[in-house]
């Protein structure tokens, strides 16, 4: 058996004074298309970020692939919110899915043609070579989420680390990247994503991780995303959670209740 | 003015000037253009003032105005002030302008009062810090025309050298720390390579508007390119070409004249064509540029 993509173990991170993620404790396996959920504020972006090391840990360590994240860099592909950049950068759309090949190439080394070459096949995997020369001021928030898709990909990495991939995307583009990172599982990879969409939870992925502060829940969907681990992981912060708890004791219908679930 | 233009051109400390003043548009820049991206364009203006006191600490102790001990001095100072700005950022909860505004600020006062000590000392007033605060590039001589063209060495040799990663780090700091790049570090060459670059600028231009220099001709150059690379170069050759103007500006422009010094200093000067470049691209830039807004404007009516 291949041995977890993911391993954290007594995770705490704290802002200063403010705890921000307590204790947490999870193996998330290989080939999987894993969601991680919760409400605003509950520590997911976090947890990708102190996962990659960006943010230290208070307490406890994180594993990859059973080796030190820092020496498996290469194979972790991290796919940032979009908002996090400047893109009114002088650079390229191939220039930016080229910056995922930095990593190989290494220092004192410009970006080879083979590099080109494996950047402009991810920026046609992502439906976008006809963009490659184009500034990327010029791209419409879809299209900002998928050049940064590429360059995950150009990375070639056996996980992916990606925050929030479909926000503020359109249908076609949703549907775009759900394909992708379904070929990318059926290879083998490992993808792990920040998903705000209850809804669509069941349909794109098959594993879960519920978070709010402390780990409220994790494994496959189909154990682990439960009424009553929402109710743990959404509840007592919003009212609108009462309505969803009382839908669900009331037993109204499946699609009723994730539609709730979603408005709030 | 009794002698023709060209022979003041040609005297002989003008043309040192001019070598100095070009070789310092260039690397202003150049390396201005990742401080602008990496949306740090105060800090050349906070480095600068910082390095006052740095050159007055070093004049009070070895008692002698020479390019590199007063160089040396005011790098160490200019990091302290990098660093400065960094811990109250960090350990704080204030801004970074914040920051920069109180580092700035206070580095410049000690900076003020050392110097005063210095021109109370004997021969004080021969050491003429005060040109530091705006500038005074007709003292330059041949062997600080030498420092500054190896700092433009160094930094277009560091930049050719470091140019992938640093236009990943100013694009996407948090991706590039994925790739198991060291930003620490790299933020560290740059801002190194930023302090160096305010530094040698301090002598011609002064503490004041050396962070001109180091602003005006990237985004001048933005408004005519969406490539890094390009950026640049036309950064690096914008400064030359303020500089250049300036210096002859000043050379040959009749200036008020008060038996002490005559004519227009050459840093306000260079300042003031980067300022007019600018203007001009603003007005004709293909993409930003307002006559093409106008023009519009105009069509649609």
């Amino acid at each position: 058996m291949s041995p977890p993509a993911i391993e954290v173990h007594n995770l705490t991170v704290a802002y200063g004074q403010k705890p921000v993620l307590w204790d947490i404790d999870v193996s998330i396996p290989s080939g999987n298309l894993v969601a991680i959920v919760g409400p605003n504020g509950a520590g997911k972006s976090t947890l990708l970020k102190a996962v990659l090391g960006l943010i230290p840990a208070t307490n406890g360590f994180v594993k990859a692939l059973n080796r030190e994240v820092s020496d498996v860099r290469k194979e972790i592909g991290y796919v940032p919110q979009r908002e996090t950049v400047d893109w009114d950068f002088p650079v390229s759309v191939l220039d930016v899915v080229e910056m995922g090949r930095y990593g190989r190439i290494g220092w004192l080394k410009r970006p080879s043609k083979r590099d080109r070459e494996v950047a402009l096949s991810c920026l046609e995997q992502v439906g976008m070579s006809g963009f490659a020369k184009r500034q990327i001021s010029q791209l419409s928030g879809g299209q900002q989420q998928r050049v940064f898709l590429a360059r995950a990909l150009a990375q070639e990495p056996e996980i992916y680390l990606m925050d929030e991939p479909f926000a503020g995307v359109d249908a076609a583009t949703e549907q775009t990247i759900i394909e992708i990172l379904r070929n990318l599982r059926s290879n083998g990879k490992t993808i792990i994503a920040v998903h705000h969409d209850l809804q669509t939870i069941s349909d794109y992925f098959d594993w879960v991780a519920m978070l709010n502060l402390h780990l409220v829940a994790a494994g496959p969907i189909t154990e682990a995303y439960t009424p009553e681990n929402l109710q743990k992981t959404y509840g007592g912060r919003l009212t609108i959670l009462d309505q969803v708890a009382e839908a669900i004791r009331t037993g109204l219908p499946r699609s009723r209740q994730d539609a709730t679930t979603e408005a709030s | 003015m009794s002698t023709h233009w060209l022979d003041t051109l040609v005297a002989s400390n003008t043309l040192l000037v001019i070598a100095a003043t070009a070789l310092l548009g260039i690397s202003c820049g150049v390396i201005g253009t990742f401080t602008v991206l990496r949306g740090r364009s105060l800090i050349g203006d906070a480095l600068a003032h910082a390095a006052l006191p740095g050159i007055c600490v070093s004049y009070l102790v070895f008692q002698q105005r020479s390019f590199g001990l007063l160089f040396v001095g005011a790098v160490f100072f200019a990091l302290l002030g990098v660093w400065c700005i960094h811990f109250i950022r960090n350990k704080t909860r204030l801004k970074e302008d914040a920051a920069i505004a109180i580092t700035l600020s206070s580095f410049f006062g000690l900076g003020i009062v050392l110097s005063r000590i210095i021109q109370n000392q004997p021969l004080g007033n021969r050491a003429g810090l005060d040109d530091f605060i705006f500038g005074k590039a007709a003292s330059i001589v041949s062997r600080d025309v030498l420092s500054i063209a190896l700092v433009s060495l160094v930094i277009v040799l560091v930049i050719l050298v470091l140019f992938k990663e640093f236009k990943v780090l100013c694009f996407d700091r948090e991706f590039a720390f994925s790739q198991g790049l060291p930003i620490r570090a790299l933020d560290m060459t740059l801002m190194t390579l930023v302090c160096l670059c305010t530094v040698a600028a301090l002598p011609a231009v002064g503490v004041v508007l050396v962070s001109a220099l180091l602003i005006i001709p990237p985004v001048t150059a933005r408004l005519f390119t969406s490539k890094l690379e390009s950026m640049i170069i036309f950064a690096g050759a914008l400064g030359l070409l303020a500089a250049l103007c300036g210096t002859i500006l000043s050379a040959v422009l009749p200036g008020p004249d008060n038996g002490v010094s005559r004519g227009f200093s050459t840093g306000p000067l260079i300042v003031l064509s980067c300022t007019l470049f600018f203007v001009i691209a603003l007005i004709c830039s293909p993409e930003h540029g307002l006559t093409r807004r106008l023009w519009k404007w105009i069509r649609r009516r």
